[in-house]
């Protein structure tokens, strides 16, 4: 295959790409936008078999190796993509996210040794910063995918003078690439390596559970940029366009996802060295609280004209989405006034919750987003909480310094009365008390969400 | 390749980058990041072109690691981001 029909196949793919993303931005066309996407990676890798490099020849060497690898690589991804649960999938993107940033870091460091004293210097500072923005991205999305699986602590780690450890590494890191290029050994390299993922690590343990998933839209931006600098250095376009468009729309995501939340990027980052401690958390643990039974619920909810549920991450835990469908339906039918509040970043990610309730054919018109639902609140009846906490938690408006303050909320606290379907009084993810929980008008219903759900609805029933 | 013709195809897409993700609902951050993540496993292609030219086991043995990296990356990518945006059908 001639080098030109090569690179227009691979402009084909990018193209592929470009629609890939254009279609995933629309409800109806993100499902066939994906499979264009598929369709681009799956030519992209294929062509390379029919092409020979300089200085190869086809077959290419060490098929055996390559076949092999793409095996196992196939073995490992699609079972673990097809068994993971729903409420899994984030830290899967976030896994993803690392194991391609890894890639890159990988593929940069094998063309550095095999091109040694040949390397020009500007395909060593592309190699130093794949190697650098890969590894970070690769160790910093394995920081997120502990946080989000709860291996570790979703708050913020601080530790003390950790502002200078932090400052410190990159400026190591820094300093090594310099020592990179001008000395051009395989140790330097292997030492930047190292220090690069020792700071993906440092910078991503100060960020507080909640703004996770900004984490991850950020690295998986990073690692379009190191495939795009890969590309310079392997001579793809087609590398170029796809991780420059990867890296360019990551951005704006990332942004739309802060705003979303109400909240900087950097503040996202850094908001852990710069807040103020709390002087909430201990003392509000021994505060009564009302508690009721899933009758006193059924009571209240069969009395009310309407009714807005307010589904959070315990939802998906429990995978109550059929439940919360079947105890929606039965107020309908009753004549009640059913909605759904829905807050772009309830659950462990955007649109999580859509997803979730998609499943349980939740009809898409019951399903109100944030600014659609917050000024009806004071003509509902009733506000059911399921496992969601901090995106009601009035904290984000009245307490300045928590780490939430700024974050839109859904404003359940207007409405007549509360219900919190909880497992347990521990805080949600981001680690603050909720006022709410002690307010008068609150009543909370312990345990598992969907065990809870099926006993009101089995009271509903019985009224 | 000149400078000039990557540093034109590299800002122009940057723009196309931003420009097709500058209006997307809330609903779709997710699937979008996804499927984005997905498409930067196409690094798999650069792994099979090191792969190739590798001489040394060290070379190999590490272009071998990428690749297996790369196609998880790719291939568990779109799978999960499919599996995401199954949960949409039927919804207008």
């Amino acid at each position: 295959m001639s080098r030109t029909i090569y690179d227009l196949i691979g402009l084909f793919a990018g193209v592929c790409f470009i629609l890939a993303l254009k279609g995933l931005s629309h409800p109806k066309t993100a499902r066939r936008g994906n499979k264009i996407g598929a369709l681009g990676a799956t030519i992209a890798m294929l062509v390379v078999f029919f092409y020979a490099n300089e200085g190869s020849s086809l077959p290419l060497n060490n098929l055996g190796w390559i076949l092999g690898a793409i095996a196992v690589g196939a073995l490992v991804g699609v079972p673990a993509a097809r068994k993971v649960q729903m409420t899994q999938m984030p830290q899967l993107v976030a896994l993803f996210n690392g194991v391609g940033g890894g890639a890159a870091a990988l593929v940069a460091i094998v063309e550095y040794l095999h091109l040694g004293d040949t390397a020009t210097t500007a395909e060593v500072i592309f190699t130093v910063f794949t190697v650098i923005v890969g590894c970070v991205s690769f160790s910093g999305s394995i920081i997120t995918f502990m946080k989000l699986q709860e291996l570790m602590t979703t708050r913020p780690v601080v530790f003390p003078g950790g502002r200078f450890v932090i400052a410190g590494t990159l400026v190591a890191v820094l300093g090594v690439a310099v020592w990179v290029v001008t000395a051009l050994g395989t140790t330097p390299l292997l030492v930047l390596a190292g220090l690069s993922l020792l700071f993906g690590v440092l910078f991503v343990l100060p960020v507080g559970g909640a703004d996770v998933p900004i984490v991850i839209s950020l690295l998986n931006a990073f690692t379009g940029l190191t495939v795009a600098a890969s590309g310079y250095v392997l001579d793809s376009v087609l590398l170029i366009i796809a991780g420059t468009l990867v890296g360019a729309s990551g951005t704006i995501l990332t942004r739309l996802m802060a705003e979303a939340m109400g909240r900087s990027l950097f503040g996202t980052l850094f908001g852990a060295f710069t807040a103020k401690p709390q002087d909430t958390s201990g003392v509000a643990e021994d505060r009564p609280v009302r508690s009721g039974s899933p009758d006193d619920v059924a009571i209240l909810l069969n009395y009310a004209r309407r009714v807005v549920i307010v589904p959070g991450f315990g939802l998906a835990v429990a995978q109550a989405q059929h439940t919360v469908r079947e105890l929606a339906d039965l107020m309908i039918s009753k004549g009640i006034d059913v909605a759904y509040g829905i807050h772009p970043v309830a659950g462990r990610m955007p649109g999580h919750m859509n997803v979730l309730l998609a499943e349980a054919n939740v009809p898409y018109d019951q399903l109100l987003e944030m600014d659609e639902v917050n000024p009806t609140f004071g003509q509902t009846d009733v506000a059911i909480v399921i496992g969601a906490n901090d995106v009601v938690n009035p904290a984000a408006q009245n307490t300045p310094g928590c780490p939430i303050y700024g974050m839109p909320i859904l404003e359940v606290s207007n409405a007549a009365n509360v219900i919190f379907l909880k497992r347990s009084m521990r805080p949600g993810f981001a680690g603050i008390e909720n006022e709410l929980l002690y307010d008068p008008k609150t009543m909370l219903l312990f345990g598992d969400a969907k065990a809870s759900l099926t006993k009101v609805v089995g009271a509903l029933k019985a009224l | 390749m000149s400078a000039v013709a990557i540093i034109s195809i590299f800002t122009l897409a940057v723009f196309v980058g931003f420009e097709v993700v500058s209006k997307v609902s809330s609903t779709l951050h997710t699937p979008l990041m996804s499927g984005a993540n997905a498409i930067h496993g196409v690094i798999l292609v650069g792994a099979i072109i090191v792969a190739d030219h590798s001489t040394t086991n060290l070379e190999l043995g590490l272009a071998v690691g990428a690749i297996v990296l790369a196609t998880i990356n790719m291939v568990g990518g779109f799978v999960v981001t499919d599996r995401m945006l199954e949960m949409f059908k039927g919804k207008k």
